[in-house]
């Protein structure tokens, strides 16, 4: 049987959905132990068993930035014990982590998978490339194989409650690779999450100024919705990093997407295709946009939505 | 103070992208342009050499075609380039290229490397990690401001919901993200200027590095298309069909 390891980090207290989502694959696919950087608490060890972890490897790193002494930990772990896989999510302190670890173990990672299955000489992953217009098969022959799956490819479901062992991964002193965390700040967050809305809208560079992404608050506002945002228009600092839906930021699948002016740059469409269905705004009939869209208005965002917000107000 | 800059020539994004039949290697043109994510750690290294009596040294991995890509860098302000093009290296993954880019720095020398968060055509987003590890040195990641202090360097490392304050001592790899700085348009005084600055080519026996093949693409198949949705010019009460899709779909 396959050991499959899975990192999974606290976010607000708690194993984090992506993380859960990765136990709920891993499960399936072999002997499974969590490393999980945060508080081994009763809880938190009593959710990772829920969710598949036989084996709970935990740490906390507590003001040091996590990558550097959790890549060497995890190393040192792993050339003792010899799992078959490591998996991580597409995502911030997972990939610092991983590429460290992948360069200390001197083994290959593959990033932005969507699938994986397991084989006699290492993994077999599944990438969407262009935007999402084709399935790009890679394989990866080395022990431990290291992948990174993108948020929401698996869904997180608890199965048969496993009391997991739990064992504290000491953490060496990594002398100049060391970097400390002095400050955290949380931007302000109203409404919706992004990452897990019923409808979420988003805008684009088609809304011409970041004044007019107020329409895009005004409508979001109107339809209980998360609101997000295009790299360009983040790039361009209109709105917060936060607010970045696609390839570099989040990646979504409501029941609902509403488009504002949006070309449907391939960064874009990777983060929000798989959304229930999708409705989009343009101005352009030609935006790429369209050819995802179960609706598509070949028109004015800023003629529109405000007409859009009316007609939902006065209801 | 000695800055390091990764860069990276891609095929222009404008284009469609091509492979190559058999290895599904991405086809890469004779004129490649610079990863517009690049610029902007260009104008950041720019910045802090500027600040602290510095150079500044790109470093950059693949075929070299019409050197285009690395000409804008250099015309950016980027005193030299180092390249590194092999055709051993074609096809190469993330950790063969991150250490090709760590050997090629560590010839160099450096108190400060600086690289984009992930590459525009590549995206595997973990070679400035890899490259920290190589050089055991801190990775600062996700930086959308970058402080270089008296022998220390302090990012805004962006997270998912806000940012931390992350301070190492140097010399460290710091990743930045779009948006850190403004890059600099090149003036016609530094397009011209570019074109005489040192472009040293190196090749994977100049580094004593080998390319590693545990890594391959095995196929590429269509993905299942979405069924084609309905498209309407807006007559002026095109938000109608929204609403109408809206209730359909049980939002209101």
């Amino acid at each position: 049987m396959s050991s499959i390891w899975v990192f999974v980090q606290e976010e607000n207290g708690a194993p984090s959905t992506l993380g859960l989502e990765l136990l709920t694959k891993a499960r399936g696919l072999g002997e499974t132990t969590a490393i999980f950087l945060g508080d081994a608490n009763d809880e938190n060890l009593a959710t990772l068993g829920a969710y598949g972890a036989a084996t709970v490897l935990h740490a906390d790193t507590g003001d040091q930035l996590p990558s550097a002494p959790l890549a060497a930990a995890i190393a040192a772990k792993a050339e003792s014990d010899e799992p078959d896989v490591i998996l991580f999510g597409q995502a911030y302190t997972d990939r610092d982590v991983a590429g460290r670890l992948a360069a200390r173990l001197g083994v290959g990672v593959l990033s932005n998978a969507a699938d994986l299955r397991i084989t006699a000489a290492g993994v077999e992953t599944d990438h969407e490339i262009f935007g999402g217009t084709k399935i790009a098969t890679a394989s990866l022959d080395s022990k431990p194989s290291l992948v990174l799956i993108r948020p929401k490819s698996f869904p997180a479901e608890p199965g048969e409650a496993l009391t997991p062992a739990s064992e504290a991964l000491g953490l060496p002193d990594v002398g100049s690779s060391a970097a400390r965390i002095a400050e955290t700040h949380v931007e302000e967050r109203e409404g919706p999450q992004l990452s897990d809305a019923a409808v979420v809208v988003s805008g684009g560079r088609g809304l011409g100024s970041p004044e007019a992404y107020e329409l895009v608050e005004q409508l979001g506002k109107k339809l209980k919705a998360a609101t997000g945002a295009t790299r360009a228009i983040v790039d361009a600092g209109w709105v917060p990093y936060a607010k970045q839906v696609g390839q570099t930021g989040k990646t979504v699948k409501p029941d609902v997407y509403i488009a504002a002016g949006i070309s449907g740059a391939m960064q874009h469409l990777v983060g929000m295709k798989d959304s229930k269905t999708i409705i989009a705004i343009n101005k352009d009939p030609d935006a790429p946009i369209f050819s995802v869209a179960d609706l598509g208005i070949v028109g004015d965002v800023h003629k529109v939505l405000p007409k859009l917000i009316e007609a939902l107000e006065s209801r | 103070m000695k800055v390091v800059v990764c860069v990276k020539q891609i095929p222009d994004p404008a284009t469609p992208y091509t492979l190559e039949e058999g290895t599904n290697w991405l086809i890469r043109p004779t004129e490649q342009v610079l990863d517009d994510g690049d610029r902007y750690g260009v104008e950041m290294g720019l910045q802090i050499a500027q600040a602290n009596e510095g150079t500044v040294t790109l470093v950059s991995m693949g075929p070299a075609g019409n050197n285009q890509g690395v000409r804008q860098a250099l015309a950016m302000g980027a005193d030299k380039a180092v390249l590194i093009d092999d055709s051993e290296l074609r096809g190469s993954d993330a950790l063969t290229t991150a250490r090709v880019l760590a050997s090629a720095i560590k010839e160099e020398g450096f108190d400060l490397v600086i690289a984009g968060t992930e590459s525009t055509d590549g995206y595997s987003g973990v070679v400035p990690q890899m490259i920290s590890e190589l050089l055991d040195v801190p990775a600062l990641t996700y930086a959308t401001k970058v402080d270089v202090g008296d022998g220390t360097v302090s990012i805004h490392r962006q997270t998912n919901d806000g940012y931390e304050v992350v301070e190492a001592s140097l010399p460290a790899v710091v990743a930045v993200t779009a948006g850190v700085v403004e890059p600099r348009y090149p003036t016609f005084k530094g397009i011209m200027d570019a074109k005489k600055k040192p472009v040293e080519n190196k090749t994977l026996a100049d580094l004593g590095v080998e390319a590693s093949a545990a890594q391959n693409v095995v196929s590429i198949e269509s993905a299942p298309e979405r069924s084609g949705g309905q498209k309407i010019d807006d007559d002026g009460e095109a938000h109608l069909a929204i609403i109408s899709l809206l209730e359909n779909r049980k939002v209101l």
